[in-house]
């Protein structure tokens, strides 16, 4: 059994994860500053109340993993993305006080600072994994320890500021369609409205980011020649994206939504796809890439985690499962809301 | 300043941050389960109407855990890269275990705890509170596993890797378990737990003996108080118990720490146990209160024992800072002490039946929920400072150290001085703001007291009559004031 594959496809479900879930709650913070008055705000606002916690720890989830997993390749990551990481770590903090804090004070002053910060610290969160990953799949320059010795200059290229942009228009538009499914009347009418816009903001970005993967990053398609199913999925992600279109035309906003939760299913997935068998790509030297093999924990470590995930993983979807239940259907203002 | 000192003293600054909240939270939800269960077997309305009042200030409380606690699992990566690199294979599993089987548990059942009061039945809902506990619980497992690893490390060897032709060595784990009932593991679990229920029930019992003084919510707040009073009391004697057995391990395997804990330069027979001293690096000396031979008599229940002084152990394990170990360890003491004391006179007057009269006590309990936080704190900063040089502990062969790595080892390879200047700066500036917001949120929450159904403001004087006009006022301007 190959641990390390086991664990790099671990990663990619947990990273999906996130993306999914995380992704309509992050876009729901894009969109908020849409809402008219502070009724609107607070319905949208309170959609992700209960849940945009347990989202985020899939990301806690996937950092701690891929310490555990990939330490070489976590450690070189975040010290060497440092001004990034910190300042996505200022935004998911200023976000998370700003659904804590903006419905405390009735002050109009006070909430339409903390609607602003909402909006804002999600945009930046959104952008921020955009350009990760957009490094991630361009490559970075690695010395021969497998360290990243760059300024923050250097790595900002318009390639991953292109997959920052694509990021947002995707979690915006996950987000709208999200909240079609938590509000009603006039309000639903507008996000559904909001839901075009970033529907087709999205499409226009995913076109010229597929262009521009092909034509300037080297080997992106090396493992569809070695793995020739993966098309599959990248004719899945075009269906998925055309069932989005189409549900959304006939107005059945639950199938719209999964759709385009699929759609970033299948987008991390090609991501995995353009990194494999690297977590972190080497450029212009590509023999110090990070790869599964050389940047992992000992098999024995790899084990045990595979246990600890196979005894922990069904709890996590039994509670995500009753949570989500729980607190399905329209939004209701209630004494316990935000 | 250097790339290790500022990383330490961002270390610091963010984790003792974070650390206000988890003894708080995991503290809290006992006392809520508790109530919860009473409320579920009783059906007393007063035991609901107390979970829902502390579960309204658990909220506040938990979120700020939840982000700067964020911020802790980056900073290994971002800041101690090369310590991340050595420890992954060992600290990392234990983290990721931390994430499975805590913090999903914690923020699933969080949500129906906070919200879900009218959208599960009341059994359920306790059966969220008691998940939240748990997770809350979990957690502190695993994390302080990972640290007492890192203080007594075992179930692990030392092993070459290879990366780009160039071999490193790194932490590997040979016997999980070994690793995690390493030596310290359950010593210092233990001195977590107690010390987060000490914080938990002075947390509610300074609102309580808050409320006693000014005379509101008076039944609510003494079963409140007396509740939290017995938590607070086992605890608190649970803990001098606990503390004891930890000096003897630390004694055991980090003699130097223990050494800078009791300021003892030299080695010495019938060492001195102090009160309060000042230890001086320059001399070489302690002054200060000392009872003669009792440092001796508890290491060794001989008042004439020697007991290993610096000058023996810092050719060995290098020199930690003494001054620094040695008050956090004082104060964390004495804190300690202090509630022995209170709780058992207040223990001898509810007996008496004068508790709630005695209003020095009752100012002594609403200050509890500082002293309890600093102790929590300074007995950090005690076991982390006391370990230095180390980032992890080394064992020692022969008298000499091997298998560690000293914290300035530890940090990242790529990162400047100025980078990390940066985000204390950051940090800083997103700290303060958050604990402005939070104390004037709980001050507001405090303010506006538990929704006691028939109950009318009895206010104390003319400035709280004034404070609770406000706080009646802003409630009728936004009914969501109170989540």
């Amino acid at each position: 059994m190959d641990w390390n594959l086991l664990w790099f496809v671990l990663l990619g479900v947990l990273l999906t994860g996130y993306a999914i879930l995380d992704g309509f709650d992050l876009g729901v913070g894009i969109v908020h500053l849409g809402g008219r008055d502070d009724r609107e705000r607070r319905i949208i606002m309170n959609s992700i109340g209960p849940l945009w916690d347990g989202n985020e720890v899939w990301l806690v989830t996937f950092g701690g993993a891929l310490f555990a997993a990939f330490p070489e390749a976590y450690a070189t990551a975040f010290s060497g993305f440092y001004v990034a990481f910190m300042a996505l770590l200022a935004a998911l903090i200023m976000r998370a006080v700003s659904i804590e804090f903006r419905s405390k004070l009735a002050s109009g002053l006070w909430r339409g600072w903390w609607d602003t910060t909402f909006c804002v610290a999600s945009l930046t969160a959104s952008l921020l994994f955009g350009v990760a990953v957009g490094a991630a799949i361009q490559g970075v320059p690695l010395d021969r320890r497998g360290i990243l010795r760059t300024s923050i200059l250097e790595q900002l290229t318009w390639y991953p500021l292109l997959i920052g942009l694509l990021t947002v228009a995707l979690f915006a538009m996950h987000g709208s369609l999200y909240l079609r499914l938590k509000t009603g009347g006039e309000l639903r009418d507008r996000i559904t409205r909001w839901a075009w816009r970033w529907h087709w903001a999205f499409i226009a970005l995913y076109v010229v980011a597929t262009i521009a993967t092909i034509a300037t990053v080297p080997h992106a398609d090396d493992n569809f020649r070695r793995f020739p199913w993966a098309w599959g999925v990248v004719v899945l992600n075009v269906l998925a994206m055309l069932n989005l279109s189409r549900t959304m035309k006939t107005g059945r906003p639950m199938q719209a939504f999964v759709s385009s939760g699929a759609v970033i299913a299948a987008l991390v997935f090609l991501f995995g796809m353009a990194l494999f068998p690297n977590l972190i790509t080497s450029r212009p030297e590509p023999s110090h890439s990070l790869t599964i093999y050389n940047a992992a924990s000992s098999t024995g470590t790899l084990k045990i985690m595979s246990l600890i995930a196979l005894i922990g993983m069904p709890f996590v979807l039994a509670y995500t499962a009753v949570v989500y239940w729980a607190f399905r259907g329209e939004v209701e203002l209630d004494e316990h809301s935000y | 300043m250097d790339v290790v000192t500022l990383s330490r003293l961002q270390f610091a600054l963010t984790i003792m941050f974070h650390y206000i909240f988890p003894p708080l939270t995991i503290g809290l939800s006992v006392v809520i389960v508790f109530l919860k269960g009473m409320h579920l077997r009783t059906g007393e309305s007063i035991y609901d109407t107390a979970a829902r009042f502390w579960t309204k200030l658990f909220g506040l409380n938990f979120a700020l855990g939840v982000v700067t606690g964020i911020v802790m699992e980056f900073q290994f990566g971002t800041n101690w890269a090369a310590y991340s690199r050595f420890v992954g294979d060992v600290f990392g599993s234990a983290l990721a275990a931390e994430g499975i089987f805590a913090f999903f548990l914690e923020s699933g059942f969080l949500a129906l705890l906070l919200f879900g009061w009218d959208r599960v039945s009341n059994a359920m809902h306790f059966f969220a509170a008691l998940m939240v506990s748990l997770g809350g619980i979990f957690s502190s497992v695993w994390i302080t596993v990972a640290n007492s690893w890192q203080q007594t490390p075992a179930g692990h060897e030392l092993r070459e890797y290879v990366i780009n032709g160039e071999t490193y060595v790194r932490a590997e784990i040979v016997d999980f378990w070994a690793m995690v009932f390493n030596p310290s593991s359950i010593n210092r679990l233990t001195h977590v737990w107690l010390g987060a229920f000490i914080v938990g029930a002075a947390f509610v019992m300074s609102i309580s003996a808050w409320y006693l003084l000014k005379g509101r919510h008076e039944e609510f707040a003494r079963r409140s108080f007396v509740g939290a009073l017995v938590l607070a009391t086992v605890s608190s004697f649970a803990q001098l118990f606990s503390g004891h057995v930890q000096a003897h391990a630390v004694a055991e395997h980090q003699p130097a720490k223990m050494a800078a804990m009791e300021g003892l330069y030299e080695t010495t027979t019938a060492a001195p146990l102090y009160i309060v001293g000042w230890p001086n690096d320059a001399t070489g000396t302690t002054t200060g209160i000392a009872l003669p031979g009792m440092l001796s008599w508890l290491l060794h229940f001989d008042t004439s024992a020697e007991v290993q002084g610096l000058d023996e152990l810092e050719p060995i394990y290098g020199k930690p800072p003494v001054w620094l170990t040695f008050q956090s360890y004082h104060i964390m003491v004495a804190i300690g002490m202090m509630f022995i004391a209170a709780t058992t006179l207040s223990w001898l007057l509810w007996w008496r039946g004068t508790l709630y009269e005695t209003r020095w006590l009752l100012w002594f309990w609403v200050t509890s929920i500082v002293l309890a936080i600093i102790a929590n704190e300074t007995g950090w900063v005690t076991a982390e400072v006391g370990r230095q040089p180390w980032i992890v502990y080394p064992t020692i062969v022969d008298g000499v150290a091997v298998g560690g790595l000293r914290t300035s080892d530890g940090i990242s390879e790529s990162v400047t001085a100025s980078q990390v200047l940066g985000s204390i700066i950051m940090f800083g500036f997103i700290y303060i703001m958050l604990f402005v917001l939070w104390i004037s949120l709980l001050h507001r929450k405090i303010m506006a007291g538990p929704k006691i159904p028939g109950e009318h403001a009895k206010p104390g004087g003319m400035a709280d009559a004034a404070a609770d006009i406000v706080a009646h006022r802003d409630g009728l301007a936004s009914p969501t004031e109170d989540r």
